[in-house]
């Protein structure tokens, strides 16, 4: 029995030792966010009615589908504010770490064949995996802890220990459920990319889910494991079920993955590779046609991906309505243009984050290029008659070229569903223009990337980094009051929110030159560069 | 016009200098070798020869063009086969066969086909399948089915088997009939014996040795094994005489090649039953070279 987890320990400490700074890094940027945004949050809604309008304001079912239900609203006390806004953005952030993490330690080690050399040392069949459990589970439980603490250590008073390590414990736990579900889906596929394509294919769809579920039906949002975790209700109720619940669903997990472990070969899943044809397709004779091969699946899930985004985005605007309507209160306390404008600026506001959001299959697709590159597999292309500008110019194309189709469906399924849940319809047409307004911006995010493929690819992160900036100036940055120039610096934040306010041609065509600037610059930069492997 | 021409060059990576100027001539025709322990900077050499590194320094020319600036246009007469062949996980071997002659843009489907029968390939299977040996045989389709000129070949057959390394084997004097040139890498000394007609040693990203076989072994010593008449005295006193062992009355040495006509004057006065020479191997060759003694160098 023991035997299946020799040497784990040892294994434990060879991955906390190798990925140490990595781990470090998102634990302390993690932190670090939550704490910051913690402490400020309370200077900025200091009045009684500063708070009253900002909860009766997070009644709308647009903010409840984009930040989840709020709670206690009646009495919105600084805790239960903070709670609102940051929990489902650390729980976002905290599941991309522990997806990146574990596929590190698990498939990818697999597939690049340095599982087998472990596996050959006297060392247990299951304990690389089981090492890979241990080190998530210490990682996320010191991130727990650091978190809470440093909340509890704020002092304010609404922020109280309890709440504030259940906060901790909220964004721990669901740590660790991502990485038992990525641990499990990493039995089930060989191919590193399609393991970490399942595993954000269900993070997505756990937000989705819970957005529609937080305004439609209670239940729904029980089926999501971030509609579960935001059932903790931090700062207000202190709920630990969820979190209890959470947990004994990742040993669950946890013990299938396991157990897929005992019964598969090394190296392979459960989905065998069929045989495919002999010949290749016409198709299939440049670098153009060989990277849309390889990114067909990945170019038809995000484009569904994001018309399913748009639809379920839709479907609460006919609550929005409803709301709007009803809400007497807000009319009594805002002038009645702005409560007017309401919808509108929140649909604004939906496009802003829907093209934030489309901008990163975008990204993926131009990225496709490093990891062929790390793989050892551009050598062998440019050593056929293929100039470089034309391997890295296939790569940005397709992704310049997603842009527009992704954009048009998202806003179709916007458009699509609220026309079937609203009274009084929006025009596809303004829809249309608002949202392709946008793709001179998803361009310089592009453009940025090729720019960092051309001359740092070692710094790609550099540029994710940024489209989390501007996400997270998009969604909180109105409500953390945060200054203007702070919008100004996220290349979605220069952009005119049709239809509250006039396309700005001007604005437009500098977006597009600097998008175009930056990726010449990439593609003289890959065009100068040494190719590794 | 010379198929490759390197001169004096110099590849750093940041501070460590991988290549301290590298020179090299491939003829039109020749097969050439191109030895050297790990680590010696033959597959830096030959990635800068394909424009995939910039040289730091010194010239690199493939068909008089330069191999930075002309890539592509070098490229459709040049088919390369990598060290380590990466492959698609889930194209299949047909597929990337097509792929890459048809980047060539040459196009012999009859001679690709011959080629997947001969090297005993399933094409259709996905490259993930694939075993180490069978990777290298879809590289090495795609090479010899490309219309190419110049091969550079980078170790290709360290997963074949001895029987595809005998049809390997054959390719290459196909090639070689038609007039088209050859850069072979490799660690199998007695394939580089067999195969090439000029030879270059590589250590420590400086070529120490080269030229043809012969020229190669001219420099060094044959190996010995004779039997005397009478007992031999003092052969170790000879001068040119190496590593001399005595075994059962027959003596074992190694001998200098400029010193053979005395040590065999020597010899004759003790009357010779047996001589046995033979020609030192690459590997004695490479031997001595690689353990650093190898005395002129
Ligand atoms: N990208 C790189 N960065 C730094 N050093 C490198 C890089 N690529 C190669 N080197 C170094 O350059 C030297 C030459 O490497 P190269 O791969 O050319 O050796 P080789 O002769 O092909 O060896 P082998 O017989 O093992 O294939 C090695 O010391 C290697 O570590
Ligand atoms: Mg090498």
């Amino acid at each position: 029995m023991s035997n299946r987890f020799a040497n784990t320990k040892i294994l434990a400490f060879f991955i906390l030792r190798k990925d140490r700074i990595r781990i470090l890094i998102w634990i302390i940027s993690i932190v670090l966010f939550t704490v910051v945004i913690g402490s400020m949050l309370p200077n900025l809604y200091s009045t009684g009615t500063d708070r009253q309008i900002m909860a009766e304001t997070m009644k709308n079912p647009a903010i409840t589908v984009m930040l989840g239900p709020g709670y206690g609203l009646d009495n919105y006390t600084d805790g239960a504010m903070m709670a609102h806004f940051m929990l489902i953005f650390t729980l976002l952030a905290v599941g991309i770490m522990n997806i990146l993490m574990t596929i590190r330690n698990t498939r990818e080690d697999e597939e690049e064949g340095r599982t087998e050399i472990i596996r050959s040392l006297p060392s247990g069949f299951l304990s690389p995996l089981t090492a890979a459990f241990f080190v998530s589970a210490a990682a996320n439980t010191v991130l727990a802890l650091t978190a809470g603490l440093s909340l509890y250590s704020l002092g304010f008073e609404s922020m109280d220990f309890q709440g504030s390590m259940l906060y901790g414990a909220s964004i721990g736990t669901a740590g660790i459920f991502f990485t038992s579900l990525t641990a499990l889906f990493a039995q089930l596929t060989p191919i590193t990319r399609s393991a970490l394509g399942y595993s954000f294919g269900f993070l997505i769809l756990a937000y989705i889910i819970r957005g529609i579920g937080d305004v439609e039906s209670e239940l729904l949002s029980l089926f999501s494991p971030l509609g579960l975790i935001l059932r903790t209700e931090v700062y207000v109720n202190n709920h630990w079920w969820p979190v209890l619940l959470t947990l004994g669903l990742s040993v669950i997990l946890a013990g299938l993955a396991m157990y897929l472990n005992t019964i598969r070969d090394l190296g392979a899943g459960f989905l065998q590779p069929k045989s495919g044809k002999a010949e290749a397709s016409r198709f299939l004779s440049s670098p153009l046609g060989l990277a849309l091969r390889l990114q067909r699946t990945a170019v038809i899930s995000w484009t569904i991906g994001m018309l399913v985004l748009g639809l379920s985005y839709g479907s609460v605007l006919g609550d929005l309505e409803g709301f709007l309507d009803s809400s007497g209160l807000l009319l009594q306390m805002l002038p009645e243009s702005e409560v007017f404008n309401l919808t509108e600026r929140f649909v604004g506001m939906l496009l802003t984050i829907l093209s934030i959001l489309a901008a990163i299959p975008v990204l993926i697709f131009i990225l496709k290029l490093k990891s062929e590159e790390n793989a050892g597999r551009i050598e062998q292309l440019l050593a056929g008659a293929v100039s470089r500008t034309k391997l890295i110019g296939s790569y940005a194309f397709i992704g310049l070229a997603a842009a527009p189709v992704i954009q048009f469906m998202s806003v179709l399924g916007l458009w699509a569903s609220a026309a079937f849940v609203m009274e009084d319809p929006l025009s596809f047409n303004i829809l249309l223009k608002a949202s392709m307004a946008y793709i001179p911006s998803v361009w310089v995010m592009a453009g940025l990337m090729v720019l960092a493929i051309g001359y740092l690819p070692r710094f790609t992160g550099a540029v994710w980094l940024y489209l989390g900036y501007a996400f997270f100036i998009a969604y909180l940055g109105d409500m953390l009051k945060l200054p203007e120039w702070m919008d100004y610096l996220s290349p979605f934040g220069h952009i005119p929110q049709i239809p509250l306010e006039e396309f700005h041609a001007s604005k437009t065509l500098l977006s597009m030159l600097l998008a175009f600037g930056l990726t010449a610059a990439g593609f003289a930069g890959y065009r100068n560069r040494d190719i590794h492997g | 016009m010379p198929v490759v021409k390197i001169e004096n060059l110099i590849k750093r990576f940041g501070k460590f200098t991988a290549l301290n100027g590298i020179d090299l001539t491939v003829n039109q025709g020749e097969i050439y070798g191109f030895i050297g322990p790990n680590g010696a900077g033959k597959t830096t050499t030959i990635r800068i020869l394909l424009g995939i590194l910039k040289a730091t320094e010194g010239k690199a020319k493939v068909f008089g063009m330069d191999a930075w600036k002309d890539a592509v246009e070098i490229h459709k007469k040049t088919a390369y086969v990598p060290g380590d062949v990466s492959l698609w996980p889930n194209l299949t071997g047909g597929e990337v066969i097509d792929l890459f002659v048809r980047l060539r843009n040459s196009n012999n489907k009859k001679r690709q086909e011959e080629l997947i029968e001969r090297f005993n390939l399933d094409p259709s299977k996905k490259c993930r399948t694939y075993s180490k040996g069978n990777r290298q045989k879809v590289a090495l389709i795609a090479a010899f089915a490309s219309d190419a000129d110049l091969y550079v070949l980078d170790e290709p057959t360290s997963g074949l088997d001895p029987l595809m390394d005998s049809v390997f084997q054959e390719c290459i004097k196909e090639v070689k009939d038609q007039g088209k040139s050859v850069l072979l890498s490799s660690h199998i000394l007695s394939e580089v014996e067999k195969l090439c007609d000029k030879i270059s040693i590589i250590r420590h990203g400086k070529i120490i040795e080269s030229g043809t076989l012969d020229e190669l072994r001219h420099l060094t010593r044959s190996r010995m094994v004779v039997k005397t008449k009478k007992p031999m005295e003092a052969l170790d006193m000879i001068k040119g005489v190496h590593d001399l062992e005595v075994r059962d009355n027959i003596f074992y040495f190694q001998a200098d090649t400029e010193e053979l006509d005395n040590i065999m004057k020597y010899i004759a006065q003790f009357g010779i039953v047996k001589l046995e020479s033979a020609p030192p191997t690459l590997e004695d060759l490479f031997i001595r070279h690689y353990m650093g003694d190898g005395g002129e160098s």
